[in-house]
């Protein structure tokens, strides 16, 4: 009997009945609108699991998602709340690309590279907005999402110089040196995806390093003290404003990464914006889903990829891809309150 | 019990001089039955078939260990909530109520720990809220400062009427939720922890005005856990324990100890043993400290005080005369603007947090859910909150879990924290009782020169007090210096070999803790003059 509640009340079992809700949520939409919601989700499944390719597609769209996962995940776990991942996502990719295009080096050393310059981006785009928090006390959820258009502009900016816009007509950077590119062998990509890479697996590594970094170090111990109870982590000695700023250049460093990943893997060359590409908040999304934990992270961020991948394909059947929103959008709602069911029952209980 | 005979001493000076107002119970006449109230929560039950029984003019009192039920009692009887089952009888009518409107209109009054009053407001602006007496459209408050004043005068509860809430003191505050409940019509009136804020004079006055009140035909029910108050002024005591109907008992016919017992169900000691000692060299020393509270108001202004080894040194005082700031301040939460703070010769004044404890300063805060734990933190994760770091807890950087369970194992067995397997569940799951008892645990192992109590034993019943009591004592024992800070007189009383009074940001007084007596105490607490 307490077996059965535990499992009914876990995490994992309320993630999959979320998910299922979004589902049936989304057939009543496209019921709404007309349309067939069993062939919307068969088109759905097919455009992600038909062919391997289309897997090895939603692998790579998932990727720069894990990365921007595990850095707001790591936000939450340790008490502020990165809604910024975007702007470090974008000077990430940023700083990446100009490593890419401007440093002349064999593969061994310029992927490093490319990514060192993209997390430190990233870590100072955070740093920046948690030194004014504690410093001035200025909110970080307003001056992030600031940042977010400050991040956005200055690569507009950056594309449109010389030295670095492409050669050619398109409104973008010039593209980043092979070298540069973490692309899998010819002869792998042809059987998968021509944009396959190795980021994948550069970010199974860090999904095992958060994990490692939150659950078994002092510093995770002392960043979650903070994000829990930062008078008790005060009052015990730590320091709450060191373990903000290093919880925000950590969030940060993994957003800027995510940037990396996308433009060394599948974009090669930034592209002018006409819109914020919305990462950061795809991003949100996929912590939620996975619970804030990094291994919930890295599954929900292979669901969120595939849904966008797949998504992509309901325009062949003149549906509305856009349906993927309203779904993932319902899971995540569905997600949130079904906490607030538990804190709401649990306080009742105590009572 | 000496510190008991001077509260008698001092009842009986009182019944002497209102002897004409004798009061007497009227047993043929009740005014409020509760029977077989069950209310359940879920699963939980709160109330298993609790009776209760207040006749006219009767001081009543329902006593019970914190979450013992004695709220949700008095919940359904006010109609906040509607009970599972049973009956609740007023005057002898059967009542049904759907919320505290129909308690209110059938004679039912509540006094809540917390005033619910608009600060703002004066007095009498307070005490018709609601009900205001109306002239045509406009308000008449002279008529109702006029009731004010003679229901005032009626059960001698001095207020001026025109005084603005901000302004009167909170034994004053009291008295004015009475008048409240009492212009409102009602005969009984429910008080809920009453002397939890009052000075000891406070007290004694409430206690006159209860008398007055039960004088005139009016019922009151006492919720509290203070024994001595309950033999000071109360009829009857009804006893609950975990949710249980124990026993209704006529106070005089009972000691503290009787009550104790049978409100833990097992037998408690209060004195607490303790055997004289020679205290040692100085560990903390205070000079001429001088700071503010978080609204910049100067609240410290040039405290004094020095604690030896072997000797704990309580500080008396009411709420809000710099008590929080001083330790705040020592403990290196808050920045003083002058004076010096030093530890065994140490300075330490306005230093970090972790290095007053790296000097020797260990502390156990007021507020255990705000400072004192991570609630969500697993016990042992709160057991080495300040001492992760150390070689026995991390090895490059990565945590020990195993030997932080085994740890955080031994300090629950022998400090008894329970549930018995309560070293990896979080923090918040445990009873207040005994995150309290993590939290001893953790600063007592520490094992600094200096150990800061406050409020230790603040809502733990008198089974938790003691253990609290006795670790505290330990640790003088063994030589350490204690400052124990605690707004409860008894404590202060009880554990203390020295005591400091603190009255707006001063020590007005110094007494060993031997001769201390209640009343003189009281009185420097209250500025050395009589309070109002």
């Amino acid at each position: 009997m307490n077996k059965k509640i535990n499992i009914l009340q876990s995490r994992a079992f309320l993630t999959l009945v979320s998910i299922v809700v979004g589902f049936l949520v989304g057939a009543v939409f496209l019921g709404i609108m007309g349309y067939d919601p069993i062939l919307v989700y068969t088109t759905l499944l097919k455009g992600i699991f038909s062919r391997p390719r289309f897997l090895a597609y939603s692998v790579v769209y998932a990727t720069p998602l894990i990365f921007v996962g595990l850095s707001v995940a790591f936000s939450f776990r340790t008490g502020v709340f990165n809604i910024g991942a975007e702007g470090q996502f974008v000077v990430g990719g940023i700083a990446a690309c100009i490593v890419g295009i401007f440093v002349d080096a064999p593969a061994i050393i310029h992927v490093p590279l490319c990514f060192l310059a993209a997390a430190a981006a990233g870590a100072l785009w955070g740093v920046i907005v948690a030194f004014m928090k504690v410093k001035w006390g200025i909110n970080e959820v307003l001056s992030m999402i600031m940042f977010n258009w400050i991040a956005f502009y200055l690569s507009n900016y950056l594309v449109d110089i010389p030295a670095i816009h492409s050669d050619g007509t398109a409104e973008a950077s010039k593209n980043v040196a092979a070298s540069a590119r973490i692309l899998l062998p010819e002869g792998m990509r042809q059987i998968l995806a021509p944009t396959s890479n190795y980021g994948i697996l550069i970010a199974i590594v860090f999904v095992v390093l958060v994990y490692l970094v939150i659950e078994k170090t002092t510093l995770g111990y002392e960043l979650k003290a903070v994000g829990f109870n930062k008078n008790a982590a005060e009052y015990a000695g730590i320091s709450v404003n060191k373990a903000v700023m290093t919880a925000m250049a950590i969030s940060g460093c993994l957003g800027g990464m995510g940037g990396a990943v996308h433009l060394l893997g599948m974009g090669e060359r930034i592209s002018l914006f006409s819109a914020q590409e919305g990462f950061g908040f795809e991003g949100i999304s996929v912590a939620l889903i996975g619970a804030s934990n990094p291994i919930g992270v890295f599954f929900s961020g292979l669901f969120y990829g595939a849904l966008k991948y797949g998504g992509g394909k309901l325009n062949l059947i003149n549906a509305p891809s856009e349906i993927v929103k309203v779904i993932t959008g319902t899971i995540v709602f569905f997600i949130a309150i079904s906490h607030v069911f538990k804190i709401t029952r649990r306080k009742k209980e105590g009572k | 019990m000496p510190e008991n005979r001077d509260v008698a001493c001092l009842l009986q000076n009182k019944e002497e001089e209102d002897l004409a107002k004798v009061r007497s119970v009227d047993l043929n006449t009740k005014v409020i039955e509760m029977k077989g109230i069950v209310k359940k929560f879920g699963d939980f039950v709160a109330n298993d078939h609790i009776n209760l029984t207040v006749h006219k003019g009767e001081i009543h009192a329902i006593l019970g260990e914190n979450g013992a039920g004695k709220s949700t009692l008095m919940n359904v009887l006010y109609g906040l909530y509607r009970p599972t089952s049973g009956e609740i009888y007023v005057d002898g009518v059967k009542q049904e109520f759907d919320g505290p409107g129909g308690a209110i209109k059938s004679g039912i009054g509540m006094v809540h720990q917390h005033f619910m009053l608009i600060q703002p407001f004066t007095v009498t602006e307070n005490i018709v809220l609601g009900m205001e007496t109306m002239k045509g459209i406009t308000l008449d408050m002279a008529k109702a400062r006029e009731e004010v004043v003679k229901l005032s005068e009626r059960y001698g509860m001095a207020v001026d009427p025109d005084a603005r809430i901000e302004e009167i003191s909170v034994g004053m505050q009291q008295r004015v939720e009475i008048l409240k409940v009492l212009y409102r019509g009602a005969q009984t009136l429910i008080l809920d922890e009453p002397t939890a804020s009052l000075t000891p004079q406070e007290i004694q006055e409430l206690i006159g005005i209860m008398e007055n009140l039960t004088a005139d035909g009016k019922s009151i029910i006492l919720i509290t856990h203070k024994l001595k108050e309950i033999k000071a002024s109360a009829d009857y005591c009804t006893i609950i324990r975990l949710g249980k109907y124990i026993d209704t008992v006529k106070v005089e016919d009972v000691t503290e100890q009787d009550l104790a017992s049978m409100m833990v169900g097992r037998n408690v000691t209060f004195k607490v043993e303790k055997e004289a000692q020679e205290p040692g060299e100085v560990v903390l020393e205070v000079r001429d400290l001088r700071g503010y509270d978080y609204r910049k108001v100067e609240i410290l202004k040039g405290l004094n005080l020095k604690v030896r080894r072997g000797e704990i040194l309580g500080i008396a005082g009411i709420d809000g005369n710099g008590q929080t700031e001083l330790v705040e301040i020592i403990t290196g939460l808050r920045k003083a603007e002058s004076g010096s703070v030093t530890v065994n010769g140490e300075n330490i004044f306005n230093a970090r947090p972790r290095t007053v404890f790296d000097k020797g300063v260990s502390s156990i805060p007021a507020d255990r859910q705000k400072h004192g734990l991570v609630l969500e933190f697993s016990v042992a994760d709160n057991m080495v909150l300040q001492n992760y770091k150390k070689p026995e807890y991390q090895k490059h950087g990565f945590l020990k879990r195993n030997a932080i369970q085994e740890y955080a194992r031994e300090a629950v067995k022998k400090y008894d924290i329970r549930p018995a397997d309560s070293a990896l569940k979080p923090a918040g799951t445990l009873s207040g009782g005994n995150q309290q008892k993590v939290i001893i645990a953790r600063e007592v192992n520490n094992d600094k020169d200096l150990l800061i109590a406050v409020n230790p034993t603040r809502g733990l019943d008198v089974g938790a007090i003691e253990y609290v009591h006795r670790y505290i004592v330990e640790q003088r024992n063994k030589g350490k210096a204690i400052l124990l800070v605690s707004f409860e007189l008894d404590e202060i009383m009880s554990l203390s070999d020295r005591i400091d009074v603190i009255y707006d940001g001063h020590i007005v007084g110094s007494v060993a803790g031997k001769d201390a007596d209640e009343n003189t105490l009281g009185l420097m607490m209250a500025g050395g003059t009589h309070h109002e």
